[in-house]
């Protein structure tokens, strides 16, 4: 006679079934794109088509190449900066709407902080190259102010306001969800045992709402690296990208062995930024 | 029957009929350029055949080829492709021959005809459908034809105004070719140094390096006055709104584009292919993709003249183009090492 399955068995399974979805989509949508990709980063493009090599020849190209190298510093240089000026925008902001405005309020906020999320994300950047041309909005306020004019459009600059308008708002929602959930009554205690403003700030908020900031500055990263319309549209083929650079292998040279490694090195400036950030991710022990 | 072996059933005998029906209707697939998208071009066709045309629209040959190496054979029909690119694909064995007696050859403009791109062992791929220059488009308001008369200017220490440059290499090094004296189909590895030097000293000078749609935009709102690499086919569609836009081929001359289209050798509808391409090359068919929303260019049909307004034929200045035609050439068509080494250069270029 069969022992009846046991109760940790029987959980085990459900919690498998549960998980089997998530898991084959990671698989089909991920893991398996992802294996296709380094494999292709391996192979060569020769006049004959795409050739399994099985070479480094990729990476060595961008490791001896001025321009591509340029490239990738050109990226990591904008999304460090689009990533802290977006914290640093979307924290007072987050703040605001969490703990200053009366609750009623907060879901119009909100709302507001979400807006830009509902035009297109190349409607939004050609409207940015619009608001900062040489004869745009801003240089006619400042004009009409008699006060010296801009010259933002197409450059590095342009290409950091647009990212920065779009990631502060995405940012704001993840602190302000961290922001929320925190119990006033922590503020006041710390307050009672005689901290100041800015010391309840710094051993109380800062390290409980760190999680939501971190999340949200993965998010923003991860998304502006790897980002091909803004630079493109804002940054006016001054300051070439990475992913720009991807492109230019598909679009121009049909090398998609060479798109792939760059690709790779894309996720691997990625990869690394979450293994840097991933210990303020958690949230802190009970 | 329970009920829902019933449903299931209904359910598919219904995506059985509705196989079958889709089977039925006629479909073509075309990989083109977004001029071919307008329904004034290819309503016609569908009409007179009854059936549908698919596009898929690219830019650039790249694109083109990473497209349909990643197809299954028999699944494109038409392709439309850069003229210098067609011996590439027909070595790639992507297009096959053309029905010369078919095709409008006896009113293409001489210059179109370009045998030695599209007949290949004695037999023909693919025939020329549009043309134009990249050359200079400035604004006339801002900026005087004499100053871009000479236009190695625009990599001189006296650029006579802000300057935007087309991202596209192969017209771009033609004309910067041309300005240093050498003709697009003779540049060498040894002239890419000097050609390297210009182009870093005219993105000096440049406040931009954009595709189509940016470089119309700057031009167009003012935010520069003069587009390096641009022509008829960034200021004939805005004239009516703005007529100080205007073009210019310098002294020292500019480069050619043209357009060709032709059949794949492997499509499993070839006559009904080339009744597309008959379709786009009749003058009907060349008025519309001569005007398409897209980007206007001059049609390779010279009969397409009598099917357009002479507003239409003004903006692309249809009397002038014997003139232009002796004034320019070709952009280059390099071989693949040629061609890596330029795309290094652009890349360089861009990276500055």
């Amino acid at each position: 006679m069969r022992p009846p399955p046991s109760i940790e068995g029987r959980d085990r399974r459900r919690a498998l079934a549960l998980a089997a979805p998530a898991l084959l989509w990671t698989l089909v949508f991920f893991a398996l794109p992802f294996g296709v990709m380094a494999v292709l980063s391996l192979w060569q493009r020769t006049d004959q088509g795409l050739q399994a090599a099985w070479t480094l020849a990729n990476y060595a190209q961008f490791l001896n190449s001025p321009a591509y190298l340029q490239a990738a510093l050109n990226s990591l240089e904008i999304t460090v900066v689009v990533t802290v000026l977006s914290v640093a925008l979307a924290y007072p902001l987050a703040w605001i709407i969490a703990v200053e405005l009366p609750p009623r309020f907060r879901r119009l906020a909100l709302a507001l902080a979400v807006v830009p999320f509902w035009t297109s994300y190349v409607v939004r950047s050609y409207a940015w190259s619009l608001v900062l041309a040489k004869r745009g909005v801003l240089n006619g306020w400042l004009g009409d102010l008699g006060l010296p004019l801009l010259d933002l459009a197409n450059s590095r600059a342009a290409t950091v306001i647009g990212f920065t308008h779009f990631f502060t708002m995405l940012l704001t929602l993840t602190i302000y969800a961290s922001l929320v959930q925190l119990p006033p009554n922590l503020r006041r205690a710390a307050a009672d045992l005689g901290a100041g403003p800015l010391q309840i700030f710094r051993f109380v908020v800062w390290p409980l709402a760190l999680p939501g900031v971190m999340v949200g500055a993965f998010l923003t990263f991860a998304l502006c690296i790897g980002d091909y319309v803004t630079p493109q549209i804002l940054g006016g083929g001054n300051d070439l990208a990475l992913p720009q650079l991807v492109m230019l292998q598909i679009g121009r040279r049909a090398d998609l062995p060479m798109a792939a490694a760059l690709s790779i090195i894309l996720m691997a400036a990625v990869t690394l930024a979450y293994l840097c950030m991933a210990r303020w991710m958690k949230a802190p022990a009970p | 029957m329970k009920t829902t072996t019933r449903l299931l059933a209904v359910l598919a005998g219904t995506t059985l009929l509705t196989q079958a029906a889709a089977a039925q209707e006629k479909q073509l697939n075309a990989l083109v350029w977004c001029d071919h998208t307008d329904e004034a071009l290819i309503k016609p066709f569908e009409d007179k055949f009854g059936m549908k045309v698919n596009l898929k629209e690219y830019e650039g040959t790249g694109a083109a080829l990473s497209l349909i190496e990643q197809s299954q054979p028999g699944d494109w029909d038409v392709l439309v492709v850069d003229g210098i690119d067609v011996p590439r694909v027909v070595e790639a064995g992507i297009l096959g021959p053309l029905p010369t007696d078919q095709l409008p050859y006896d009113s293409l403009f001489p210059e179109l005809v370009m045998e030695e791109n599209h007949v290949i062992d004695g037999k023909t791929y693919a025939i020329s459908e549009k043309f134009g220059y990249n050359t200079v488009s400035y604004n006339s308001a801002v900026i005087s034809p004499d100053d871009l008369a000479d236009m190695t200017r625009l990599w001189s220490d006296k650029a006579p105004g802000s300057i935007a440059v087309y991202d596209y290499y192969l017209p771009v090094i033609g004309m910067v070719a041309k300005g240093l004296g050498l003709h697009t189909d003779e540049i060498t590895m040894e002239d890419l140094p000097a050609i390297e030097e210009a182009l870093m000293k005219l993105k000096d000078n440049a406040s931009l390096v954009g595709e189509v749609v940016a470089s119309q935009t700057a031009i167009a709102t003012g935010e520069v006055d003069i587009l390096f690499g641009g022509g008829e086919w960034v200021t004939a569609g805005l004239t009516a709104d703005l007529p100080d836009l205007d073009w210019l081929i310098p002294e020292q001359g500019a480069v050619r584009w043209s357009q060709s289209i032709g059949v794949f050798a492997d499509s499993k509808q070839p006559d009904l292919a080339v009744e597309f391409v008959k379709h786009v090359l009749s003058p009907a068919g060349q008025a519309a993709l001569a005007t398409s929303s897209c980007y206007w260019a001059m049609p390779a049909n010279s009969m397409a003249g009598a099917m357009m307004t002479d507003a239409q034929k003004d903006a692309l200045r249809w009397d002038q183009q014997t003139d232009y035609l002796n004034k320019t050439e070709l952009y280059p068509a390099p071989d693949a090492e040629l061609d890596a080494a330029m795309q290094d250069v652009w890349t360089r270029f861009l990276a500055r």
